[in-house]
């Protein structure tokens, strides 16, 4: 394969710049913003797309305004965010468990969130803010359950994973008890919850997830080197000069904000968290976790699920989580096709 | 991964202690023993309490007292458990000796999903509501998905990961299929909650007698199938040179298990972990060889769910919790325990 690494030089400071990896990130991230100028322009009210970059700009008429700014805008916004968190989040539980399988759903987490979202939906029918606020503490808390039941002098990618499994079923049987003990009305917003939504979301949800992933992104970027290296195990990067497992905690309690924070605010969207981080690494063909890319990625993929969701069903509206299921479920099939065509698996 | 067992020291060599054999046959006989002790008790307690004399009067001297109709629906429900708790148990052990993964259960072939769509199916298109009705749908589904993982798998040419690639792909359709039908037909979500946690409190003997033909001819498949696994567990190679037709034992080997979980699935719903755990628990002190692992895991696997059962109905009184959910609320700590024990290498 060709190279693509070009060496950037201004006096002593010089990095190695991945010039096809700052491609794929580039067009990803236009991909993203075009996807969500067409969803803002769709819907029962069609805009075009020239009006919707003209409304945002500030120069719309007052009635493309309230439908763009109050009604659309927010609800691609966290589509955008929740994207980019799952792609970000699943490629970091993806290196830490140098396991492509690794993903936030397959550990539990998205199990977690769900039991503390269908707690507060069962038990008190509460208001979509504590259903979130459920759903936050859910994560976080199973999140928290895998580390230490997966800790055993450090942290082993492959006991992550396994405690992963084991806790997720755990936590499934818990939310099959609470779906059964409820009542119809709730059981079905329940599952509407649980197979994730962007339906009705609003200026609320975007703040705090714009204020995490402004925090989290430079943080867990500033520690992509960390990670890289310690794909070549965990001697060698300590060895390297990397604090193994200072680094894997810190990079892995960001990965559970990221994922809680926004399975709270969309619920448990399926395989996006699996499927962007590989996406971004059959584009980029680089090695190492591809943040950036993952990230753009996973913004890309709801953004157009989202779409498609809307657009797919007639009048019937389904939400995202059964598109990226599906789609999801078509890739892999697709990978697997493919792999073995070229001899891999 | 398997590890082979130290040589077996021979009859003449070690004649003080038993030998492995006599031990492994008398444990055998433990477990029958414990089984006969868990089925009584499943037959004995219950919302309604009955004593050892109704039990026995309602087994053997039925004559239609309010005691003999609890135990003879407590019979079938035990019976129930008894078959499908084997099936599972079974269809484990292959599953896990076919794929040489540790982690192998119906749910990683997408068996559980197959069968869940089937369900969901019947009810929103079909108008199905009953659960004898259901049987056929998700004995379909399970059976249809779990040949169709063998072909997207390669057939003649699958590998552990291929399966178990091809069974996670599918699962994931059919859960978006699934998850879209019972958001738009409640009536499908209704019944649909309480089907996929598994339970046995459906069981009669309609039922019963509809799977019965299935579970036994997968059960004696899969005991028939021992020793051309045991080969295939030293690695494709060493089977080869041994003698194992390697494409006619995975052939084989697929089709118990997806029988044996269809049926089993069909009968009582998706149940999780009994098919994970038992054969970790066996192999624990049988070591690898699968003509122990297997009969061992048919008995242990009914003692597993219908002790769950028992609790189940113990637990949430007077009404009752659901195997399925037990099984997973007790199974995961035990199969977290494992996982931390072992070195991480050997799995």
């Amino acid at each position: 394969m060709r190279t693509t690494n070009r060496a950037v030089r201004t006096g002593g400071f010089s990095i190695r710049l991945d010039v096809r990896a700052v491609t794929v990130v580039l067009l990803l991230l236009v991909a993203a913003l075009v996807a969500s100028v067409v969803l803002i322009g769709t819907g029962d009210f069609p805009i075009p797309a020239a009006d919707v970059l003209r409304t945002l700009a500030g120069e719309g008429n007052p009635g493309q305004e309230f439908i763009v700014n109050e009604l659309r805008l927010p609800r691609v916004l966290v589509g955008l965010l929740v994207g980019a968190s799952l792609g970000l989040g699943g490629a970091l539980f993806q290196a830490i468990s140098r396991n492509p399988l690794g993903s936030p759903d397959v550990l539990g987490l998205g199990q977690g969130a769900t039991a503390g979202a269908l707690a507060v939906i069962v038990l008190t029918s509460g208001s979509a803010n504590q259903v979130a606020a459920g759903a936050l503490v859910g994560g976080l808390v199973t999140g928290l359950a895998i580390y230490v039941l997966a800790w055993k002098r450090g942290v082993h990618g492959y006991r992550l994973v396994l405690v992963g499994i084991g806790v997720s079923a755990i936590v499934t049987a818990v939310n099959g008890f609470l779906l059964t003990k409820s009542d119809i009305v709730d059981a079905a917003r329940a599952v509407v919850w649980m197979t994730g939504s962007l339906d009705g979301r609003d200026w609320a949800q975007v703040w705090p997830l714009l204020a995490l992933t402004a925090v989290l992104v430079p943080l867990v970027l500033a520690n992509a080197r960390g990670l890289r290296m310690m794909e070549m195990g965990d001697d060698v990067s300590y060895a390297l000069g990397v604090r193994v497992e200072r680094v894997r905690l810190l990079l892995m309690v960001a990965a559970v904000l990221l994922t809680a924070s926004a399975t709270a605010a969309a619920g448990p969207v399926s395989f996006v968290a699996l499927t962007a981080p590989q996406l971004a690494r059959r584009l980029t063909r680089s090695p190492g976790p591809n943040l950036l890319a993952s990230l753009c990625m996973g913004a890309a993929l709801l953004v157009v699920a989202d779409w498609v969701s809307q657009r797919a069903f007639g009048a019937e509206q389904l939400p995202v989580g059964v598109v990226t299921g599906v789609l999801g479920g078509v890739y892999l099939l697709w990978l697997l096709v493919s792999e073995r065509r070229a001899g891999r698996i | 991964m398997l590890v082979e067992s130290p040589p077996e020291p021979s009859a003449e060599t070690a004649p003080a202690p038993p030998s492995r054999r006599a031990v492994r046959a008398f444990g055998l006989l433990l477990s029958v023993a414990v089984l006969v002790l868990v089925a009584l008790a499943s037959i004995a307690i219950g919302a309604k309490e009955l004593t050892f004399g109704q039990v026995w009067h309602g087994l053997f001297e039925d004559s239609g007292t309010y005691g003999d109709v609890v135990v003879a629906e407590r019979v079938s429900r035990t019976l129930l458990g008894l078959l499908a708790g084997a099936a599972l148990g079974l269809a484990g052990a292959v599953l896990q000796a076919l794929t040489r993964n540790p982690l192998a259960d119906p749910g990683l072939l997408g068996i559980n999903a197959g069968a869940s769509a089937a369900v969901v199916t019947a009810i929103t298109y079909f108008g199905v509501t009953s659960l004898s009705g259901y049987v056929w749908f998700a004995f379909f589904g399970a059976a249809a998905v779990g040949a169709l993982v063998w072909f997207l798998g390669g057939s003649r040419g699958a590998t552990p990961v291929r399966l178990a690639l091809a069974g996670t792909a599918i699962s994931a359709a059919l859960y978006g299929y699934l998850q879209a039908v019972m958001i738009m037909d409640e009536a499908a979500l209704g019944k649909m909650r309480f089907w996929t946690v598994g339970s046995l409190s459906s069981a009669t003997n309609s039922t019963i007698t509809q799977v019965l033909p299935f579970l036994l001819a997968g059960t004696l498949l899969a005991l028939a199938l021992a020793r051309p696994l045991n080969a295939m567990a030293m690695g494709d190679d060493t089977a080869k040179a041994l003698g194992a037709d390697l494409n006619r034992t995975r052939a084989l080997s697929m089709l118990a298990a997806t029988v044996l979980c269809g049926a089993a699935t069909a009968a009582c719903g998706p149940i999780v972990f009994v098919g994970l755990m038992v054969p970790h628990v066996v192999r624990s002190f049988t070591g690898p060889d699968l003509r122990w692992i297997l009969p061992y895991a048919a008995i242990l696997s009914p003692v597993l769910l219908l002790g769950a059962d028992v609790l189940g109905r113990i637990v949430a009184r007077p009404s009752e919790l659901q195997v399925g959910i037990v099984t997973a609320i007790l199974g995961g700590p035990v199969f977290i325990f494992l996982v931390r024990r072992r070195r991480t290498a050997q799995l």
